[in-house]
């Protein structure tokens, strides 16, 4: 069987910086693995070399999503095809409305697949079970995209999204950050809601903490551009009470 | 209302002007359809300059649109009109423009010369003129469409997109000339530039003497796309007695690349990105026009800035 995600001997520069110095990782269909590791490991540059973001130059190695090679895709080509990231910091879009922003979406997502527009009566009725099932009020959602949304809105903005879009890999990119204990459980929750044999989920974190409401089943450490340990859930515990310290000498 | 002598374009327009419109609209009488004019300069070498004046007699309400196209053509062209307005007591008009006129090819090579007077007079109480605008063509523009305050409690509105991309300037923005007491006005300009264009909101906002009570907001955003264009904003702002209440806001901002990518991540191209980014920023504007012009306004606002982002 082909792997859901596959990347290989990945090395990414930014401007003359070697921040990965080939990184292999493999994901396959409906596991969830956890990447962890301290900050500047190079977690967020996997996240966003695999969405395509620009300005990261890619020297040498592969990504492949379904078996087809991501580096060739525009990034809005890769979304279309199920690739999903969770944004940290999602950005805010003033005067354009969360709801106008997902219909747009989706739909753009739907044409790029040679599927046939939503009509907007269709549209409302799935945003509106969706939403209802993440408990997000509909007038959250007539507001400007993240506009005034606080941590939480704006984390749970993400899942509407990953529910909506219906995606077959979700990168989760510290989605932990800027919540307390309560909004994290129901971002959580949210996410937990959308994990399916069909489709995997790469989270990644700093904290063990998000571990303990999203159960992955592959944890692997990250640092100074490489996956130096890879392990069952209970590596994260581990980790937990050792800290990163021993890995940064051994990457070293 | 504009003297011969006004400007030197629109003396030359007094000279030559053969066409135009007049619109009268009797006392009590309000308009029940969007009145709708379409301009369009065809033959090579020619210019165009017409008029156009709408008088609103007491009570009366009006909204009159215009919208403009031009081929393509090497050499520049000239259109210079001459547009007024006047409003009796309790009298409204409402005008609307979208201007499309060719902007000149990538290289900045021809295109029109866009030097328009335009002027309302709210000669009665309580009368009012709103001008809105969507300027996305033209290779120069030079237009600040004013409201002379003149009735007392009359009121001036002033709503503009515009847009400029490769080597196009736009130089445009309103005069609101309060005269009589607690007169209002209201000034919302979007300025959105492109390529290596330059787009400038110059404007002029004055209370006179007698003009006790007048009030003004005006807010100024502009928002840059890449690194070549520039924006510029020139208010000039004279309050001659001490019971003025102006106010003025303005924010320059850049598309950043951030946004382009959440967008682009959940699916969107790269041009409908920053087609549904500009929208967003324009759309307090976009509301100001009728229903099906603001539908037209909105994919205009997309195809102008087609190609702005490599």
């Amino acid at each position: 069987m082909t792997a859901l995600l596959e990347v290989k001997g990945l090395k990414v520069q930014v401007e003359d910086n070697e921040i990965l110095h080939g990184l292999d990782l493999t994901v396959n269909q409906g596991e969830v693995h956890a990447i962890m590791g301290p900050n500047g490991s190079g977690k967020s540059t996997l996240s966003h070399v695999i969405a395509g973001k620009p300005g990261y130059d890619v020297t040498a190695g592969e990504i492949l999503f379904k078996g087809e090679d991501v580096l060739e895709m525009a990034p809005d080509e890769r979304a279309a095809k199920g690739v999903f990231l969770a944004f940290q910091y999602p950005v805010e879009i003033p005067g354009v409305t969360t709801m106008n922003f997902l219909r747009t979406a989706l739909n753009a997502q739907r044409k790029a697949r040679g599927e046939a527009e939503l009509l907007v009566p269709d549209f409302l009725k799935k945003v509106r079970s969706v939403a209802d099932s993440l408990n997000i009020p509909m007038d959250m959602l007539k507001r400007g995209v993240n506009v005034g949304f606080s941590g939480g809105e704006k984390k749970r903005n993400e899942i509407l999204q990953m529910a909506l879009f219906q995606p077959s890999l979700c990168i989760l990119d510290e989605m932990d950050s800027g919540l307390d204990i309560d909004a994290l459980r129901v971002a959580a929750d949210g996410v937990n809601v959308l994990r399916s044999k069909d489709r995997a989920m790469v989270v990644i974190t700093h904290y063990q903490r998000l571990l303990n409401y999203i159960v992955p089943d592959f944890v692997h450490v990250m640092s100074k551009g490489r996956v130096v340990k890879s392990g069952g859930k209970e590596l994260a515990l581990e980790l937990e009470e050792s800290g990163y310290a021993q890995f940064e000498d051994k990457a070293a | 209302m504009v003297p011969t002598s006004d400007n030197y374009f629109a003396t030359l327009n007094s000279a030559v002007f053969s066409d135009g419109s007049f619109v009268y609209v009797p006392p009590g009488v309000k308009c029940p359809m969007e009145l709708s004019t379409y301009f369009r300069i065809n033959e090579r070498n020619t210019g165009q300059f017409e008029r156009t004046l709408i008088i609103a007699d007491k009570g009366a309400y009006v909204s009159y649109l215009e919208g403009c196209t031009a081929p393509q053509r090497d050499e520049n062209q000239l259109h210079a009109a001459v547009v007024e307005l006047v409003t009796h007591d309790d009298a409204e008009i409402k005008y609307s423009t979208v201007q499309n006129w060719y902007p000149g090819n990538s290289e900045g090579k021809g295109g029109i010369y866009n030097f328009v007077t335009k002027r309302g007079d709210c000669r009665g109480k309580n009368s009012k003129i709103s001008w809105t605008q969507v300027e996305t063509g033209s290779a120069i523009t030079w237009k600040y469409p004013s409201c002379i305050l003149r009735g007392d409690n009359s009121r001036g509105e002033f709503y503009s997109i515009a847009i400029s991309n490769g080597y196009q300037q736009v130089d445009s923005g309103t005069k609101m000339i309060h005269l009589g007491k607690n007169t209002t006005s209201r000034i919302i300009s979007k300025g959105i530039a492109a390529g290596v264009s330059q787009n400038t909101y110059r404007g002029l906002v004055t209370a006179h003497r007698k003009a006790t009570g007048a009030r003004n907001f005006t807010a100024c955003d502009s928002l840059l796309i890449g690194d070549k264009c520039g924006a510029h904003t020139v208010p000039y702002i004279e309050a001659k007695n001490s019971s003025a209440l102006f106010e003025h806001e303005a924010t320059t901002s850049k598309i950043s690349e951030d946004m382009l990518f959440y967008c682009v991540q959940r699916g969107l191209s790269q041009e409908e990105a920053v087609a549904l980014v500009v929208n967003g920023f324009v759309k307090d504007v976009l509301q100001q026009l009728p229903m099906e012009f603001a539908v037209e306004a909105q994919k205009l606002i997309s195809i102008s800035l087609e190609g702005s982002v490599g």
